[in-house]
């Protein structure tokens, strides 16, 4: 498949890192505000909610307890109960009604309360919500946005800790995208609304706690977009989510060691926005790509072949994938082994290098 | 274990008007309609029947890669969709052929779902929002609680204006019972107080398995674990299938909260022209529910009230001219343009299906010059 296939030409991106470890001073511009990530999506969806009166907000305890992350904390009382609907325990039945509440017109945001409890609404996302559009060959849109909060990183029970991207990235009709900073948290979800197809928005868990400013007075960059989050010139590093962190670690580590590596914040799954993945890949001749989830038949191994058919005579090195294991999420005592660290990166770096 | 249950029937089998108080309780909804209303009954039930005999010829003549009969269920259908008004929404199985033909469906949409050429066929906007065909058991009862729920938050029911209130109903079988779907469709519906008739056709067969093997208790018994009040209908007399759910809708609609109805009916045919039923069930079975058929029912009440041969012959006349429109029409139905897999796989512009899009129109340009 030619490069054209693959490329989102249309999108463009913006440099400059946000996020990272290291502490930043408390900047308190005009308009700006230092959220956590969590409280950054709830910015997000009051603003959404004020902005669209067909805004409404649907999920598992979202009501009065605000979500068991408290993302949804206080929107029921500004909004009402007609706003924010506290649902029955099901999953299936909370997309499956969301479909139809967007066929009356209404743009449905579904909380899944933790990414191992979506499995029971798949059917809904996958042969109903991703398709429905299509069956109507164009005469009803699905505006709806699937939040679900995912990875691990938080020491919890099975169930709680996973990362099920690929199977809804492989469903065409989906739109998958994921936040790793509280300023992207902010405005994604607003462009997630506005979206007249279904998304599903992939919040990092782990990052829920953790503050970064927040540009309220700005605008949105593409939803679809990736964006180099930190320049490098010998090794392209590339994840999503909670992984980002876990990126510009690595690379902080790398170059203490003069490798310099360039970290792309995927952003979007699906599309995925290759641009900057290829442009860099000609520039650094190395790519690694890095997710929690398993490797096999994942995100990573789209990146993987989609660069290789694209960019073959500007690598230095096989495309290198860093993930979890293809092994059930282990119990918490055993996450941290689990899950890519910096080290891990660091290892396929050095890989990459001794090609 | 099983309770009995008193099912609603106006018309015996033998076309005899039933009294009694149950009878008494709906008859108010059919002394309501005009003679032509109720010829239109007849017509209803008689056309989609020849329609479905139509489609099954053509699907063994290979004209269809399969077809899905109706036949038997005509009066639960034509008598449920009848009374529905034209503002209501109606969210079928894939068996509902006699209700799309009522809500205005060019019924050749069916054809088209079964020949190849779209897997919708149809504009619900445009079409007395008849939606479209769901084939995953159970999954559109979700659907249609959602959307009861929208109408319930734009506030279009319990407004005390029965031609402003809106209703939903949905068509489910015995089969979908079993299904988490319709149960969670249950729960959200009691939950929300859904302006909703769940409207089970009970035609005692999910392919090859029976109803006893899903249920241990009349299905219709299933409605009051979720607080929704259920009522059992003889789903083969199209005067109880249309006063129970004319009855039922304008309740919902009241905002009296959701309703449930079981027809009880019979799959006369194949579950689909690739089942075989002489393999699960007994002829003796069959020949007691075509002792039964709606149509004959009904034909006899008509002309014991006067009903002259000159009306029948005329119907049968419209019927075969209406199966032939669809024969002609089906072997018009040309193959689907290669847009149609690409155009509507998203509302908003895509990067991947617009490049996979122009890449097949490429490929087939680069292929197609020299044949």
């Amino acid at each position: 498949m030619s490069e054209k296939l693959i490329t989102n030409t249309d999108a463009p991106h913006h440099a400059g890192s946000r996020d990272g470890e290291a502490p930043r001073p408390a900047r308190k511009a005009a308009g700006t505000a230092e959220l956590p990530l969590a409280k950054a999506i709830n910015a997000g969806l009051r603003k959404a909610m004020g902005d669209d009166s067909k805004v409404l907000l649907m999920g598992e305890d979202i009501g009065p307890l605000g979500g068991v992350f408290r993302v949804t904390e206080g929107l029921q009382a500004e909004f009402g109960e007609k706003r924010v609907l506290d649902t029955p325990l099901a999953e299936s039945g909370i997309i499956g009604t969301a479909i139809g509440l967007a066929m009356r017109g209404y743009r449905p945001v579904c909380e899944i309360q933790f990414d191992g409890f979506i499995f029971p609404g798949f059917d809904q996302i996958t042969s109903q919500l991703a398709k429905m559009t299509n069956r109507h060959e164009g005469q009803v849109q699905m505006p709806v946005v699937i939040r679900v909060p995912y990875g691990g990183h938080i020491g919890a029970v099975e169930h709680h800790q996973e990362s099920p991207e690929a199977y809804f990235a492989h469903t065409p009709g989906l739109r998958l995208v994921s936040p790793s900073t509280p300023n992207d948290a902010y405005w994604m979800i607003q462009e997630a609304c506005r979206s007249n197809d279904p998304v599903m928005f992939f919040e990092p868990k782990s990052r829920y706690w953790h503050k970064g400013p927040v540009d309220l007075t700005g605008s949105a960059a593409p939803l679809h977009a990736s964006r180099v989050v930190r320049t490098g010139s010998e090794v392209t590093l590339v994840g999503h989510g909670a992984m980002v962190t876990v990126l510009l670690q690595a690379a902080e580590l790398a170059a203490a060691e003069g490798t310099s590596v360039e970290v792309i914040d995927l952003r979007s799954l699906s599309p995925i926005d290759y641009s900057p993945i290829i442009a860099s890949v000609r520039k650094t001749g190395r790519l690694i790509v890095a997710s929690e989830a398993p490797g096999f038949v994942s995100v990573s191994s789209e990146i993987a072949a989609t660069v290789t058919e694209a960019a073959f005579y500007s690598l230095e090195a096989p495309v290198l994938r860093v993930s979890g294991f293809d092994a059930p999420f282990p119990p918490a005592g055993l996450e941290t082994i689990y899950l890519p660290d910096a080290d891990r990166v660091l290892e396929a770096v050095d890989r990459a290098m001794a090609y | 274990m099983a309770e009995s249950v008193e099912m609603v029937q106006l018309l015996s089998a033998d076309g005899v008007m039933q009294s009694g108080a149950t009878a008494e309780e709906y008859l108010p909804y059919i002394e309501k309609l005009s003679d032509d209303e109720l010829r239109q009954f007849h017509r209803d039930m008689v056309v989609i029947r020849r329609f479905d005999v139509e489609a099954a010829n053509l699907q063994r003549q290979g004209q269809l890669g399969l077809w899905v009969p109706s036949m038997g269920q005509e009066a639960a259908q034509v008598g449920s969709a009848r009374a529905a008004r034209d503002h209501d929404h109606i969210f079928p199985a894939y068996r509902e052929h006699a209700v799309a033909m009522v809500r205005g469906v060019d019924v050749l949409g069916i054809i088209g779902l079964l020949r190849g050429t779209t897997h919708g066929g149809w504009n619900p906007a445009e079409s007395k929002n008849f939606h479209l065909y769901t084939l995953v058991i159970a999954s559109q009862t979700l659907h249609a609680t959602g959307y009861a729920m929208g109408i319930a938050l734009d506030g279009l029911h319990a407004t005390g204006d029965p031609d402003k209130d809106e209703a939903v109903i949905v068509y489910f079988g015995d089969g979908a019972t079993s299904q988490g779907d319709l149960n969670e469709a249950l729960v959200f519906a009691a939950s929300y107080q859904t302006p909703q008739v769940f409207f089970l056709q009970n035609n005692h067969w999910a392919i090859s398995v029976p109803v006893s093997v899903q249920s241990r208790v009349p299905l219709v018994q299933r409605a009051s674990g979720f607080g929704i009040p259920g009522v059992q209908v003889d789903g083969n007399d199209v005067l109880a299938s249309f006063a129970v759910t004319a009855k039922n809708l304008d309740e919902a609609r009241s905002g009296a909260g959701p309703r449930f109805i079981e027809a009880l009916t019979y799959r006369v045919g194949a579950h689909t022209s690739s089942d075989d039923p002489t393999k699960y069930r007994t002829d003796a079975e069959l020949q007691s529910w075509i002792a039964r058929d709606p149509i004959t029912r009904f034909e006899t009440w008509l002309r014991s009230r006067g009903e002259g041969d000159a009306f029948f012959a005329a119907v049968d006349e419209e019927a075969e001219d209406f199966a032939a429109d669809i024969r002609t029409r089906t072997h018009e139905l040309g193959t689907p343009s290669i847009d149609k897999m690409f155009d509507h796989v998203y509302s908003d512009p895509h990067p991947v299906t617009a490049a996979q899009k122009q890449w097949l129109e490429d490929y087939e340009a680069s292929m197609g010059s020299d044949s």
